[in-house]
């Protein structure tokens, strides 16, 4: 192994130029799948944060008396999917009424009697947030006999979370694109290496050596390439995000938009995949030139 | 006559035929040539000398007939064996083909690497073939910056240094001046004296009457006589 290593740093340092051309292709690549994934996990966990906050509020038969409220609470938050409850009274609904309505809250006022119901402001658990497990929530909750109705944006959730499945669902569709196309401009860069050194292959073969002792070299070289085209690929995305992120945040609100990079586990990952698409390219190259 | 049994013989060469497309290359090779033998294939270029090499070393495959060497069968051999016969023999090219991105030293450890010897025996050895071939102080030079005799030098070590049993040389002097051939020919000549057995494609008349060995004429693809 350490002689492959050998030959491997060698060819690198000898054939610099073609290597460069091959380590600045895996680092544009890795660049824009990790510049797309970067965008991903944001967009995620601002879907999540939107997720978070869906409610869903049960209202109560005007009959119910202050001393049950306790008892219709416990039972609320025995029903799976329920995160936490909030008891608003009809006094606080309408003061979050007038609020809310400000200029139009004269219009309140001749009201004689508080015409709003006593009701419980219920968020939901993260796993719970889709439209179906949402529906059988409010089903669950309206059948308990205190609860008068349920409401909450049906149409919307429903949207929202097709919405959401369908990002994701592109999200890692155009990831999984980007990654069989890096692989292929990769191995067509490798393919010119290749070329470029077909009669140092050639004469290789003539004095005895094996596929393997002709393709592990090229295997290690491919896989410090995609390592090194990694390292830059990454070092240049967040350098950008740096340098994005800082201008942002400073012209947005923090609690609208909150960026981060990717943690040092996916970080990770992203390089094991520059390397397997180093690997790769190498892969598919020399199997069809070896062929020949 | 050749016989198919003869269990001497080092190669063996049945009704060899070689055509590309229409073109016949060799018709009807029939040659036997036994252990620590030197065999010269001669004739005028375009006859097929290096051809008649190619199918010994499987750069071509043979289009008719059956090639034995030391009892490996070429029309049969798998892809994976073809580095083990390549491994019993020794090529020199009149082009020398060095690795030019190697040293002088590399280009020949090679062969060594390439059989997966341990990294002290080959140091050991390279030193020794590059002492015997007198390049052991340009063991650090690379093949450019080399002359011809000095590059066919590297070569002829390259083709020794895995020990093998037979050596194909095509053409070895075709591009020196008398003296190195002189070198190149007392080399090959130390290959065959240890035991070696040797066939070199050449037209060097000279190089031919000096030895007084078997001779193979070919012409236009033919062999016309032994």
């Amino acid at each position: 192994m350490i002689l492959f290593f050998k030959i491997a740093i060698q060819d690198i340092r000898t054939n610099r130029f073609l290597n460069a051309v091959t380590i600045i292709t895996i680092a544009l690549s890795i660049l824009i799948v990790s510049a797309l994934i970067l965008f991903f996990v944001n967009a995620n966990d601002y879907m999540n944060s939107w997720k978070k906050g869906i409610k869903i509020i049960a209202y109560l038969k005007p009959d119910i008396v202050e001393a049950n409220l306790v008892d219709i609470k416990s039972k609320i938050q025995g029903v799976y999917g329920v995160a936490e409850t909030d008891f608003i009274s009809k006094e606080e609904a309408m003061k979050r009424l007038r609020k809310q309505i400000k200029r139009q809250s004269s219009l309140l006022d001749g009201l004689k009697d508080n015409p709003l119901p006593d009701a419980f402001e219920i968020r939901i658990t993260e796993q719970s947030a889709n439209s179906e497990k949402i529906e059988n929530l409010a089903v669950q909750l309206e059948s308990l006999p205190e609860i008068d109705d349920v409401e909450y944006g049906r149409k919307w959730i429903g949207r929202f979370v097709k919405v959401f499945e369908l990002f994701k669902l592109t999200g890692y569709a155009m990831s999984g694109i980007f990654f069989i196309a890096a692989v292929f401009i990769v191995a067509s860069t490798i393919r010119l290496v290749i070329y470029s050194r077909r009669e140092e292959i050639e004469i290789m073969r003539l004095v005895g050596a094996t596929d393997r002792f002709i393709k592990v070299p090229f295997y290690i070289e491919g896989i410090i390439q995609g390592a090194l085209g990694g390292i830059i690929g990454l070092a240049a995305l967040f350098a950008t995000f740096i340098y994005i992120s800082t201008n942002v945040e400073h012209g947005l609100s923090s609690d609208l938009l909150h960026v981060r990079f990717f943690s040092l586990r996916l970080s990770c990952t992203i390089m094991l995949c520059s390397m397997l698409v180093g690997w790769l390219g190498c892969f598919i190259s020399l199997r069809q030139f070896l062929k020949e | 006559m050749i016989d198919k049994n003869n269990k001497s013989a080092t190669i063996l060469m049945f009704h060899v035929h070689k055509n590309y497309g229409s073109k016949k290359a060799l018709i009807d090779i029939n040659l036997d040539v036994s252990k620590n033998e030197l065999l010269f294939i001669t004739g005028p270029s375009g006859a097929g000398k290096s051809t008649l090499l190619k199918l010994l070393y499987l750069g071509e495959p043979v289009s008719e007939g059956q090639i034995l060497i030391d009892g490996m069968n070429l029309s049969r051999i798998s892809r994976k064996r073809i580095p083990l016969l390549r491994r019993k023999l020794g090529i020199i090219f009149q082009d020398y083909k060095l690795i030019p991105t190697k040293t002088v030293f590399d280009n020949v450890a090679l062969v060594l690497e390439a059989m997966g010897k341990k990294r002290q025996f080959v140091q050991k050895k390279v030193n020794s073939m590059l002492r015997t071939v007198g390049m052991e102080k340009r063991f650090n030079a690379m093949p450019q910056s080399l002359s011809g005799g000095e590059q066919q030098r590297i070569a002829v070590a390259r083709a020794v240094v895995g020990s093998p049993k037979i050596i194909l040389a095509d053409e070895p002097t075709g591009s020196l001046d008398s003296e190195s051939a002189c070198v190149i020919f007392d080399l090959l000549e130390g290959f065959h004296a240890r035991g070696g057995t040797l066939l070199v494609a050449t037209h060097d008349e000279k190089l031919i009457r000096k030895t007084g060995c078997k001779v193979i004429h070919l012409k236009e693809g033919r062999q016309i006589s032994k």
